[in-house]
């Protein structure tokens, strides 16, 4: 017999087309892992006792109609959205369905998992680990076959970083290629929905489903991303892959280093050549981006004033509090030229480094984060070595372009992640590198001991 | 750098109510976050213009016609409310 958890999205949408099992027996099998499985990895927040659809977990942050979304947040522990986001409805559509919502980092503050005020979510590779945030609960539910794949957010990298904590893919869009219709707003010029999924096929696929505008979202483009298998399995021969000196420097650990560095030979191996390229910002990106966020953060923070929605705003947690402070004071009088619209210049300039840099290359690889998953509670004590942790991926969400976060290995039995960088509205080209590496390795066939 | 009392100030405007430890924690965390990012003074940002929207995309419009709005009840779904509104606290009286 099948065992039906083990199938990705295209072997299960093949599966059930050739009648090899039932849409019930597919809801069966996964309702049971998470029964099993869900006390000890604190993935879920809501379970939805379904029996048809292919079975998607969605991040709590993410509206669905009637299903109770919390945003990981006390602030909004029993409500219920009249409406579903756009992602939920194109899903639908296409024959998915809500087995869950998964926990976060409350709205979507964190790198770790470790802020949802409904506790943290385990990393199944080592369950005294952090899961990575704040798409935290997706990507555990994915690494542990909990679902078929799951919906996350990516706004200063978390979509791919608990994607590569976890050795599943994990893909942020282009800036405005998803409508954002429904997400709960964190930082409304970062915030990216994106799929976490147990192969790069999948993730193109599911990025086919629910991109394209939509009405809803200003910001979104009308170009929607079309699936052409053709074109991810292309080959890589003479594709130029970028290598930012500045993202091998001090900061990364030497055994993700050696991982990183073998994991470039073997794209080499595969016809790719390898171009040094340099991002001479990137030191100052993350100062740029923890003004940014925390401005932008305290207004859409606004709209919780318990009138139409919530309880009373003493329900924040100590992250958006300190978000929201930070916020405030960086947009108040006497103070918003030397911070927000300061931090506003160096995102050009940080932009403008990576349109140099790919004229150079056509993809630029590196690590996603500087080191593997670290012990729960480890940097909750300091606010700013937490936020350290998403140096590499913050700048792809002040420049706009596409992320991708495939498994390339392991450091003492801890999944490292292969960021591809693409350039703005070029999903295909960085997904076709993903995919030419996964192809020719076997990580993504490795499974947590569960 | 940030006293209390300026986080006193910064708390009254996001209407967010501290408690005299938090007040502290702040003072002190959110000076440690500012001091890292004073770095941005040592940038070169001259004659360049500030991002703050990638997509380029302006004045997105659509024709000034009805579509579908919520119900009154599913708008409300979420709150408790008097005879079919938002109970909100009073403008004109004295707090």
């Amino acid at each position: 017999m099948l065992d039906l958890i083990r199938l990705n999205l295209l072997e299960t949408v093949t599966g059930l087309r050739d009648k090899k099992f039932s849409e019930t027996e597919l809801n069966e099998a996964y309702l049971k892992r998470i029964q099993e499985l869900n006390p000890k990895l604190n993935a879920f927040l809501t379970v939805e006792n379904n029996s048809q659809g292919i079975p998607v977990g969605v991040k709590d942050i993410i509206s669905t109609q009637n299903i109770k979304t919390t945003a990981g947040s006390k602030i909004l522990s029993n409500y219920l959205p009249p409406f579903n986001a756009t992602v939920v409805d194109k899903l639908m559509a296409q024959s998915c369905s809500i087995i869950g919502k998964t926990n976060c980092d409350e709205f979507a503050m964190g790198s770790s998992g470790e802020n949802s005020a409904y506790g943290p979510t385990k990393n199944p590779w080592d369950i005294t680990k952090v899961s990575g945030g704040t798409s935290s609960g997706s990507a555990v539910a994915v690494a542990a076959d909990s679902c078929v794949f799951a919906l996350g957010s990516d706004t200063g990298g978390s979509i791919r970083q608990p994607a590569s904590f976890c050795g599943v893919v994990g893909l942020k869009p282009s800036y405005g290629r998803v409508s954002r219709y429904g997400l709960i707003a964190a930082v409304s010029s970062f915030d990216t929905i994106g799929p976490i999924t147990k192969s790069v096929a999948d993730a193109a696929q599911v990025l086919d489903w629910i991109s394209g505008a939509d009405g809803y979202d200003s910001n979104c483009q009308d170009e929607k991303f079309v699936l052409q298998p053709p074109r991810l399995q292309a080959k890589v021969k003479g594709l130029r892959v970028g290598i930012p000196r500045e993202y091998f420097g001090a900061g990364l650990d030497s055994q993700v280093k050696m991982v990183i560095e073998k994991a470039l030979k073997q794209l080499e191996d595969l016809g790719a050549q390898l171009v040094e390229v340099s991002l001479p910002h990137s030191e100052y990106a993350l100062a740029a981006y923890y003004i940014i966020n925390p401005s932008e953060v305290s207004a859409n923070m606004a709209r919780f004033d318990g009138i139409r929605f919530g309880s009373d705003r003493e329900d924040f947690g100590p992250e958006v509090k300190r978000r929201i402070m930070l916020g405030t004071f960086a947009l108040s009088t006497g103070y918003y030229d030397e911070y927000y619209k300061k931090a506003a210049v160096v995102r050009t300039l940080v932009k403008q480094d990576f349109d140099k840099a790919f004229k150079l290359c056509d993809v630029i690889v590196g690590p996603v984060s500087p080191t593997v998953a670290w012990n729960l509670g480890e940097k909750m004590g300091n606010p700013l070595k937490m936020y350290l942790a998403d140096i590499y991926t913050i700048a792809s969400n002040l420049a706009g372009m596409p992320g991708l976060s495939i498994p390339c290995g392991f450091v003492d039995g801890l999944p490292v992640g292969l960021q591809i960088l693409g350039r703005y509205l070029d999903e295909e080209t960085l997904l076709k590198v993903g995919y030419a590496y996964e192809q020719a390795t076997d990580w993504h066939k490795q499974k947590a001991d569960l | 750098m940030i006293t209390i009392d300026q986080v006193k100030k910064v708390a009254k405007l996001a209407n967010i109510t501290l408690t005299p430890e938090e007040e502290k924690l702040f003072a002190s965390q959110l000076s440690q976050i500012l001091g890292y990012v004073e770095k941005l003074n040592q940038v070169n940002t001259k004659n360049i213009e500030p991002t703050f929207n990638v997509t380029g995309l302006k004045n997105v419009m659509r024709t000034d016609v009805i579509g579908e709005s919520l119900t009154q009840d599913a708008a409300l779904q979420n709150t408790r409310p008097k005879n079919g509104f938002f109970v909100t606290k009073g403008v004109f009286e004295d707090e």
